[in-house]
C-alpha cells in the first residue's frame, strides 16, 4: 500500500465538466438558464408565459428535471416548444453530467435559448453547477419574505431573482422592502425581478432581460 | 442532504485517479469535512458502504474523515470566531457583515491504495 496525496474538492470532478459544458454551449450559440425554486413556486407557469410571449422572436427549448412524472414536459410541449423529460431517480439536484446527458437528447441546432428547470429543492441544486451560462432563482410571494435568511447560498448564486405571484401580494404579509434589503444583502449584484406570470405584471421587463442576455451570449460565442 | 451524490462524485475522482496511476485496488480514503458542510458523517458513511460494494476498486476501501472546523471573519472588527456556536452575528462586536473562511469544505485528502503488479516483458 501506498499513500497518494490528492488534496482535492469532491466537485472538482463536476466542476470541470460544468466548465466544458458551458464553452460547448458558447460555441453553439446556446443560452442554458439553470432555473431554482422551491416545489410550487411557479416555475412551469413563468416557463409557459415566456415561451407564449418570446416565441416569435426566440427558439426556446426546456429540459424539465424531475424526480419522477412527466406533467411538466407535457404542459410545455402543449405550447409548442422542444422539451425533454429528464428523471433523477431520487437524486435532489441536477449536476453537470445528468445535464449534459439531457440535452444531448434535444436537438439544440436551432435553439436560442433552453432553460434547465431543476429540481424543486431551494439546497441542493445551489451547490452543483450544472454549466448553464445563467442561473435564476424564483422565489413566490406565498412562500414567505424570510427566506433568504434560511437559503442565503441559491441567492448568492444567482443572476437573477424571480419574485412570482405578485397578484398574491395583498392576501400575504409579505414585506417587499424587506424582502429586497434581505437578497441585496447577500448579494448586491443580483437583479430583481417581481412578476405575475398570471397577469402578466413586470413579465415586460423580464422578458427584455432575457432577450438582451441571449444575444450578449451569442456575441460572446462569436468572438471566441 | 445529498450524500450519496457526493459519494459518487468521490467514485468517479478515484476511478479515474485509479486509471492515471493504475492502481489495482484502494485500501482507505481520507475525506476533509467541514463543520458547516451540509454533510451528516454517520449518513454519509452509510452510503459509503452501500455504495462501495459496486465497485471492485474500492470495496474494501476504508474510510476515514476528518473534520474542519468551521470559522467566520467579520469584516467590520476583523476578528475570527466559531461559526457553529455564533452563525452569522460576529460574537465580538454584532456586525452582520460576516463571511466564512473554512467549514463548508468537502476534499479527498489522500488514499492508501495498492499498485497493479506489473506484468514482466
Amino acid at each position: 500500500m501506498r499513500v497518494i496525496e490528492l488534496h482535492r474538492s469532491v466537485t472538482e470532478s463536476n466542476d470541470q465538466d460544468a466548465l466544458q459544458l458551458r464553452e460547448e454551449l458558447r460555441a453553439k450559440g446556446v443560452l442554458l438558464v439553470n432555473l431554482m425554486s422551491a416545489p410550487g413556486s411557479g416555475k412551469t407557469t413563468l416557463l409557459s408565459r415566456i415561451i407564449t410571449d418570446l416565441k416569435e422572436k426566440l427558439s426556446i427549448a426546456v429540459l424539465e428535471a424531475d424526480i419522477e412524472a412527466s406533467v411538466d414536459a407535457e404542459r410545455i410541449e402543449a405550447l409548442g416548444a422542444q422539451s425533454i423529460q429528464v428523471h433523477t431517480d431520487g437524486m435532489c439536484h441536477m449536476d453537470a453530467g445528468m445535464t449534459r446527458t439531457g440535452l444531448e437528447a434535444m436537438d439544440l441546432s436551432r435553439t436560442d435559448l433552453a432553460f434547465l428547470e431543476n429540481i424543486g429543492n431551494l439546497i441542493c441544486p445551489a451547490e452543483y453547477d450544472t454549466g448553464a451560462g445563467l442561473n435564476v432563482m424564483i422565489s413566490s410571494v406565498p412562500e414567505g419574505d424570510d427566506k433568504p435568511l434560511k437559503y442565503p447560498l441559491m441567492y448568492q448564486k444567482s443572476q437573477a431573482l424571480v419574485l412570482s405571484k405578485m397578484d398574491a401580494l395583498p392576501y400575504f404579509d409579505f414585506d417587499l422592502e424587506k424582502f429586497r434589503e434581505r437578497v441585496l444583502f447577500l448579494n448586491p449584484s443580483i437583479q430583481i425581478f417581481p412578476v405575475s406570470a398570471k397577469t402578466g405584471e413586470g413579465m415586460e421587463d423580464l422578458e427584455a432581460w432575457l432577450l438582451e442576455e441571449t444575444a450578449k451570449w451569442k456575441g460572446s460565442g462569436k468572438r471566441a | 442532504m445529498h450524500e450519496l451524490s457526493i459519494v459518487t462524485h468521490v467514485a468517479k475522482t478515484l476511478d479515474e485517479l485509479a486509471k492515471e496511476n493504475h492502481l489495482a485496488r484502494i485500501g482507505s480514503v481520507t475525506l476533509q469535512v467541514g463543520e458547516v458542510s451540509g454533510i451528516m458523517t454517520d449518513y454519509f458513511t452509510e452510503c459509503w458502504d452501500y455504495f462501495k460494494k459496486k465497485n471492485p476498486l474500492i470495496a474494501e476501501a476504508y474510510l476515514k474523515l476528518e473534520t474542519i472546523r468551521a470559522v467566520t471573519f467579520c469584516e467590520d472588527c476583523r476578528q475570527e470566531y466559531e461559526t457553529v456556536r455564533y452563525g452569522r452575528t460576529c460574537p465580538h462586536c454584532g456586525s452582520e457583515h460576516t463571511y466564512l473562511l473554512t467549514g463548508n469544505e468537502c476534499i479527498i485528502k489522500e488514499i492508501e491504495a495498492e499498485d497493479e503488479i506489473q506484468s514482466s516483458g
